[in-house]
């Protein structure tokens, strides 16, 4: 967890002081705001990774000497199979071309998007926590 | 169609005392770990969420577009083998250079990769029973193909496919100067493979951090896997921004807006930075990928540990971190950008780059090296990657680069690049791994057939066109005059393209014989080190049924080897005998 945040952050520091030097040399706008987008990406996730790992217990993944038999128990659950990530894709494929060829594709495309959303939900809720 | 709800997965001795709310046998219809009742035939393939059905289809489709571009190279090749040649019309060419370099860079080298073996190794190497998303990870391969066989389609409507290259300059990419559907497919298919990239990253870096086993510490994960968290992190930089620059090119053709043209208070060169902040993070995308594959296999057919394993680790995150400040030194020749700021930037990946380099060649010195097909592949690689790396530095000088230009020096460079790590250390990826995703071997005699038939022809054909583009021949020309004294080299250069095109069918011979005529892999038929070797081969549902003590970065080595363990230093207790193989759950 702990060299979690800090690759993260660390990522981010890095592109706030490139960001810094690139804007006080050039003054361009575009890659200065870029930049700074990914300064931000890095440390968002990682100063929050980085207050959580001084909140809670080491995770077992991060112990040298973690054995296998100390990690008993549930993982995570599981999705089983699942036809709607392929209706959502071949929905979002169609929106996509409803762009170039014409509104005609739009009801096409949100049919199968909004059945892949409802879809989706009432598995999860049905299976459980998925 | 319900979603099965897995019992879970349990990574601990049989008995346990669920105290995770999850008591044991919860799920008693589903306990057969290993064994997964669920559809089959063509259902699976478009219901499955279990990472290795997903990572072999991602392997599948991104190959059988590798050879589609690869066709499109051999025909580009043939008109350039004599001057004045009639064999496509100029706009057949720009389509087919168009479409080349877009199969090649967006549908193959990176989704082969990080879609393709990642999503299939990634969760085995870190002790994951799968992603981290399953319905996430299938979404990604759907986005993927959707985006596929839009930018594949393409070729069927009125005007042909896109014809600007595959960078797209504004303002070539306009409507006025690429009108018709062609274009705008083009860009919807980065649209869709973009955001299939995007949750390829999410998914891999999640997995990543959160769902290696017990004992395995971010430190002893196999360098595949930790190329793989720096690559999906370099994605979730670059695709947004190639996101928001096709956006902004689709509102200019069509509705109106003036983002990169002059008339309307536009600057056409925004769409070379923004297009560049995504495009040199992408060739790091496409090779730190490859970086790790070669890391994991030199070793294995060295029979040593890796060399500098950390030294590794940060060669990897300073060469993502500086490539997303080098986005400008593709833009030299605009005459508005800072050029020691980029230069010197550029210069600095050298560094990292040499550092695993050096690591390489320190993991096979003094080893017992056997020069098995993913080997020679990985071997091939360091050659292939030197030549395109070294020309790369010589492109980071500006005065260089003012000269080479938009030649075919640098053709030569970036083709030697991503060969050099897509196609010699992605096929020893293959090669290394295919016993492990289908549980049969693929022949060596044929495998090295096809190495050398690529190695020669891979020479053969790029090292004329450094020349050639010395000598002036500019790139994405489809003509030449017999005068310009290129006719040579440009023979040179289309017979080795050939030689890579025959040594192909090498490799989809080896494909057949090991379909039609399979020989049993085995577990671990490389004696490899990574956790991936300990399941069986093809993995079971949900990965394994046992896992070995993790203690070092090559946990399987260390339980088929006790007398060769690898020396951990900072674990105040070594594996005894009795911290023995511990069963994941109950064995069916």
């Amino acid at each position: 967890m702990r060299i979690s945040a800090v690759f993260l952050a660390g990522t981010g520091i890095f592109f706030a002081v490139i960001g810094v030097v690139y804007w006080f040399t050039s003054y361009e706008d575009a890659g200065f705001l870029m930049l700074m987008g990914s300064a931000l990406l890095g440390l968002l996730p990682g100063s929050y990774y980085l207050w959580w790992s001084y909140k809670m217990k080491p995770r077992l993944d991060d112990d040298p000497e973690g054995s296998i038999s100390e990690g008993a128990g549930a993982v995570d659950s599981f999705p089983g199979s699942s036809i709607w990530p392929f209706i959502l894709g071949m929905g979002a494929m169609f929106a996509a071309l409803t762009f170039v060829f014409g509104l005609w594709m739009a009801p096409l495309a949100a049919a199968l998007i909004v059945s892949a959303a409802v879809g989706v939900t009432v598995e999860s809720r049905r299976g459980g926590a998925v | 169609m319900t979603t099965t709800v897995e019992s879970p997965d349990l990574i601990g001795p049989e008995e346990h005392d669920g105290a995770d709310g999850h008591a044991p046998g919860a799920h008693p219809a589903e306990s057969g770990h290993g064994h997964h009742e669920g559809p089959s035939g063509i259902v699976k393939w478009l219901t499955s969420t279990d990472h290795k059905v997903i990572g072999k289809s991602y392997i599948i489709t991104s190959l059988i577009l590798f050879f589609i571009a690869g066709i499109m190279a051999l025909v580009m090749r043939a008109q350039l083998a004599n001057p004045s040649s009639s064999l496509l019309s100029f706009q057949t060419y720009n389509e087919l250079f168009t479409m080349h370099g877009s199969l090649m860079m967006y549908l193959f080298a990176g989704p082969f990769a990080f879609g393709g073996l990642a999503n299939y190794i990634v969760p085995l190497q870190v002790g994951a029973p799968d992603m981290a998303f399953p319905r996430l990870n299938a979404l990604s391969y759907w986005l993927f193909l959707g985006g596929s066989i839009t930018m594949m389609s393409s070729f069927l409507v009125a005007g042909g496919a896109a014809s600007y290259g595959w960078v797209a300059y504004a303002p070539l990419s306009n409507a006025i100067n690429s009108p018709g559907a062609g274009a705008d497919l083009w860009l919807m298919a980065l649209g869709l493979t973009g955001f299939s990239a995007i949750f390829t990253g999410v998914n891999l870096a999640a997995t990543i951090f959160y769902l290696r086993a017990p004992g395995m510490t971010m430190f002893r994960i196999p360098i595949f896997s930790w190329n793989m968290l720096v690559t999906g992190i370099l994605i979730l930089i670059a695709f947004p921004v190639l996101f928001g620059a096709v956006v902004m090119l689709f509102c200019d053709r069509h509705f109106g807006t003036h983002i990169f043209t002059v008339q309307g208070g536009g600057v056409p060169v925004l769409w070379q930075h923004l297009f560049w902040f995504f495009g040199h993070p992408e060739v790091y995308i496409l090779a730190l990928p490859y970086f790790g594959m070669v890391t994991d296999i030199i070793p294995v057919f060295s029979r040593k540990p890796l060399f500098g394993y950390k030294g590794m680790v940060f060669a990897t995150m300073s060469i993502a971190a500086l490539s997303t400040g080098v986005w400008a030194h593709h833009m030299f020749t605009t005459g508005v950008v800072l050029l020691p700021f980029f230069s010197l930037l550029s210069y600095l990946i050298a560094v990292p780059t040499g550092i695993k380099f050096f690591n390489w060649i320190g993991s096979m010195w003094g080893g017992q090296l056997s020069f098995q097909t993913p080997m020679l592949f990985s071997i091939g690689f360091l050659f292939a990657f030197l030549m395109g790396g070294v020309t790369g530095v010589l492109l980071a000088s500006p005065p260089v680069d003012f000269m080479t230009h938009d030649t075919y020096f640098v053709v030569a460079h970036f083709h030697q690049v991503l060969i050099g790590t897509a196609v010699f250390a992605g096929f020893a990826g293959f090669y290394f791994w295919y016993p492990k995703m289908f549980g049969r071997m693929l022949s060596d005699r044929l495998g090295k057939w096809h190495f050398w038939g690529l190695f020669i022809g891979f020479w053969l054909t790029f090292m004329p066109q450094y020349l050639v583009g010395l000598y002036g021949m500019p790139r994405r020309v489809a003509d030449y005059r017999p005068d310009n004294g290129w006719t040579g080299l440009n023979v040179i250069s289309t017979v080795g393209a050939f030689i890579i095109g025959a040594s192909f069918l090498f490799f989809l011979v080896n494909l057949y014989t090991s379909w039609r005529n399979p020989v049993p892999a085995g577990d671990n038929p490389w004696d490899g080190h990574a956790l991936e070797w300990f399941t069986s081969s093809p993995p079971p549902h949900h990965n394994y049924t046992h896992l070995p003590p993790i203690r070092s970065e090559r946990p399987t080595w260390d339980y088929n080897h006790p007398e060769h363990r690898t020396l951990v230093t900072h674990s105040k207790r070594s594996p005894g005998p009795s911290d023995d193989k511990e069963p994941v759950g109950a064995p069916s």
